[in-house]
C-alpha cells in the first residue's frame, strides 16, 4: 500500500468530492478515508488515498490534481503520508 | 491515522511559516583524484563530481514534489582542495585552475554552491595549504559557485597565529579582487575554529577526511515556525516557552530526517547528518531575530539577547537530537546579519553592534556572519575580530567562524546589496584602536588547559 494524503482547501461549490473522486477512480487510486469540513463557506477536505495501483508517477498525477483544482477553483495538494506520519508521530 | 488538524498544521508551516529544508548537500571525496599532473587531477575532479551529483537536483525536485516541501538549495561539498591540490600546484594560478574547474562541474549538475575549496591549519600551515590560501582572492573573483572557508583553530591545537594573519590580509585582498560587486567575494570566504566535518551549510561546507566517499548531508530550517508556534505562549513562564520551542524544533527536524533519508535512497548514497539549524533568508517571517523579539526583547541586541538566544539555541537541539539520531554540522541558531530582516532592522536602529554579536556567538552556532563593515578596515584589525572569535571557540569548544565583508569604497551608514539569499546590509562600525603589535606576534595560541583529557 502507498498511501497519500490529498488536501482540497477553497470556496466551497457544487461537485467538488465527484471531480475529485472521478479523477481518483479513472487512475485507479483506492479512497481510504475522507474526512470533511466547511468553515465559513470555506470547504476543507482531506481524503487519504492508496495509489499502490496507479500506473502514473506520483509527480504527473500532483500536477494533474493541481490542474484540476484551478479548473474548479480551489487548491490540491498531493502529499506522500509519511511528511505527516514523520511530524506527528513519535 | 493522520487527522484534518494534523495535515492543515504541516501545510500551514509549508505555505505560510516558510517551513523548508534548507540544502541537501552532498560530500564527495576527491582523495581518489589527487595527481601530480595538473590537467589530469582537474579533469579526474571533474568526472568524479560529474558522476556522483548529475542526479542530485533531479532527486532533490522529486522529494520535494512527493512530499510538498520546498528544498530550497542543492549544494556539494569536496575534500579540502589544499590536501588535493597539494601534489600537483605549484603557484597560485594552478589552485585558482581547480576552482574553475568545481565552478564549471557546479553549473554543469545545477547547483548553486559548491563548498570545499579550503585548508585545514588550525596548528600549522603546509606549503600548499599556504599556497591554497594565497589563492583564494584570485579563486573566489574567477568563480560564482565555489565557497572557500578556512579551519585556522580548535580547542585540542590552540589557534594558528600566522594563519590568522594571513586571512586578514586575505579577506581584504578578496574584498579588493571582487570590489565591483560590492565585496561579494568575501561572502563566500569564511574562518573557523573547530570546523565541522559535515556541515552542508555553505559557505563553511567542505568533506571532511574523516567522511566516507560520498554522503548526504541535509540542512532543515524554520525560524518562521517557531516564531508563529511562539506567539500562542506569549507572557507563559519559560517552562512553556522552551516546550514550545522544543515540539517545534522536534517536528522541523523530522521533516529533514525524512527528507535525508530519501535521498540518501534515491540516490543510492549513505546517509550522514541531519543539521538542526535555524537558518534565516531575507525574507519577512524568516528571521531569528524575530524569535528573539517574540520571546520578549524589543530589537535583537538590546539587553538580555544572550540569554534569549542561548535559551533558544538550547531548546533548538534539544527538540531536534530526539527527532534524528544522527545529528551534526552547525546545529543551532544562525545569527547572520544581512540574511535576516530582523537582525538588518536591530542594525538600522541602532540597537544591535559588533561587540554584541560577539557576544551572541559565544552561546549560538556559529558565530559573526555576514557583516558588512567599513572598506577602509585595516587587515591587522580583521585579523584581530577573527582571532577574538576563535579563541571563543576555542576556549569554549565549540564551533566559531567569522564571515565579514569589508566593502571596499563604503563606509559605515551606507548599504551594500548583495542579492539573493545573501540579502543586504548596513555597514556597521569596527573599533578602531589598533590591535596590529598584537597580531604580528609569530606562531600560535598554545591550546586552553581543559583540552588535556586524555
Amino acid at each position: 500500500m502507498k498511501r497519500t494524503i490529498i488536501t482540497v482547501v477553497g470556496k466551497d461549490t457544487v461537485g467538488i468530492i465527484a471531480k475529485v473522486c472521478t479523477y481518483l477512480a479513472e487512475n485507479g487510486i483506492n479512497i481510504l478515508d475522507i474526512s470533511q469540513t466547511i468553515v465559513q463557506g470555506y470547504f476543507n477536505m482531506m481524503m487519504i488515498v492508496d495509489t499502490a495501483g496507479m500506473e502514473k508517477q506520483f509527480g504527473d498525477m500532483a500536477d494533474e490534481m493541481a490542474a484540476l483544482g484551478e479548473e474548479i477553483g480551489v487548491v490540491i495538494k498531493c502529499q506522500k503520508e509519511e511528511i505527516f506520519d514523520k511530524m506527528h508521530r513519535i | 491515522m493522520i487527522n484534518l488538524y494534523e495535515v492543515t498544521e504541516t501545510n500551514k508551516m509549508i505555505s505560510e511559516e516558510n517551513l523548508d529544508v534548507r540544502t541537501i548537500t552532498l560530500g564527495i571525496s576527491l582523495l581518489d583524484c589527487i595527481d601530480s599532473d595538473l590537467q589530469r587531477l582537474n579533469e579526474k575532479i571533474y568526472r568524479k563530481i560529474y558522476d556522483a551529483a548529475r542526479d542530485l537536483v533531479k532527486t532533490g525536485e522529486e522529494i520535494s514534489r512527493e512530499f510538498g516541501i520546498p528544498i530550497v538549495n542543492k549544494r556539494i561539498s569536496v575534500t579540502p582542495i589544499a590536501l588535493v591540490g597539494g601534489a600537483a600546484c605549484s603557484c597560485v594560478e594552478d589552485f585558482a585552475s581547480v576552482a574553475r574547474t568545481l565552478d564549471r562541474v557546479a553549473a554543469e549538475v545545477g547547483v548553486n554552491f559548491i563548498g570545499g575549496y579550503s585548508a585545514l591549519v588550525s596548528k600549522g600551515m603546509t606549503s600548499a595549504d599556504e599556497l591554497l590560501i594565497r589563492s583564494i582572492p584570485l579563486a573566489l573573483s574567477a568563480t560564482e559557485r565555489v565557497c572557500s572557508s578556512v579551519n585556522l583553530g580548535s580547542t585540542r591545537t590552540g589557534i594558528n597565529m600566522d594563519a590568522v594573519r594571513l586571512m586578514g590580509e586575505v579577506i581584504r585582498s578578496t574584498a579588493e579582487y571582487t570590489r565591483e560587486n560590492d565585496s561579494l567575494g568575501c561572502a563566500k570566504l569564511v574562518v573557523f575554529c573547530n570546523a565541522p566535518d559535515d556541515n552542508p551549510f555553505m559557505a563553511g561546507a567542505f568533506h571532511g577526511v574523516t567522511e566516507a566517499d560520498k554522503i548526504i548531508n541535509v540542512g532543515v530550517s524554520g525560524p518562521g515556525v517557531v516564531k508563529t508556534a511562539l506567539e500562542k505562549v506569549r507572557g507563559e513562564s519559560f517552562e512553556v516557552l522552551c516546550e514550545t520551542i522544543k515540539k517545534t524544533a522536534f517536528k522541523v527536524t523530522r521533516v529533514g530526517q525524512l527528507v535525508a533519508q530519501e535521498a540518501s535512497a534515491l540516490l543510492n548514497v549513505p546517509f550522514g547528518i541531519v543539521d538542526l539549524s535555524l537558518a534565516p533568508t531575507p525574507a519577512i517571517g524568516d528571521s531569528v531575530a524575530d524569535i528573539l523579539c517574540e520571546i520578549g526583547l524589543e530589537y535583537a541586541g538590546a539587553p538580555g539577547t544572550t540569554a534569549a538566544l542561548a535559551l533558544l539555541n538550547d531548546q533548538v537541539k534539544k527538540g531536534g537530537v530526539m527527532a534524528s539520531s544522527y545529528v551534526g554540522g552547525l546545529s543551532g541558531a544562525f545569527i547572520p546579519v544581512s540574511e535576516d530582516q530582523g537582525m538588518i532592522n536591530a542594525v538600522q536602529a541602532g540597537a544591535l553592534t559588533l561587540e554584541k554579536l560577539e557576544a551572541m556567538t559565544c552561546v549560538c552556532s556559529v558565530g559573526l556572519d555576514m557583516i558588512a563593515i567599513p572598506g577602509d578596515t585595516k587587515a591587522s584589525t580583521i585579523s584581530g575580530i577573527i582571532a577574538d572569535e576563535m579563541a571563543i571557540g576555542m576556549v569554549n569548544q565549540k564551533t566559531t567562524a567569522v564571515r565579514i565583508i569589508p566593502v571596499i569604497g563604503k563606509g559605515v551608514g551606507e548599504t551594500v546589496e548583495f542579492g539573493g539569499l545573501l540579502g543586504y546590509a548596513p555597514i556597521i562600525p569596527v573599533n578602531s584602536f589598533s590591535c596590529e603589535a598584537f597580531v604580528s606576534r609569530k606562531g600560535r595560541i598554545p591550546a586552553p588547559i581543559h583540552s588535556f583529557k586524555n
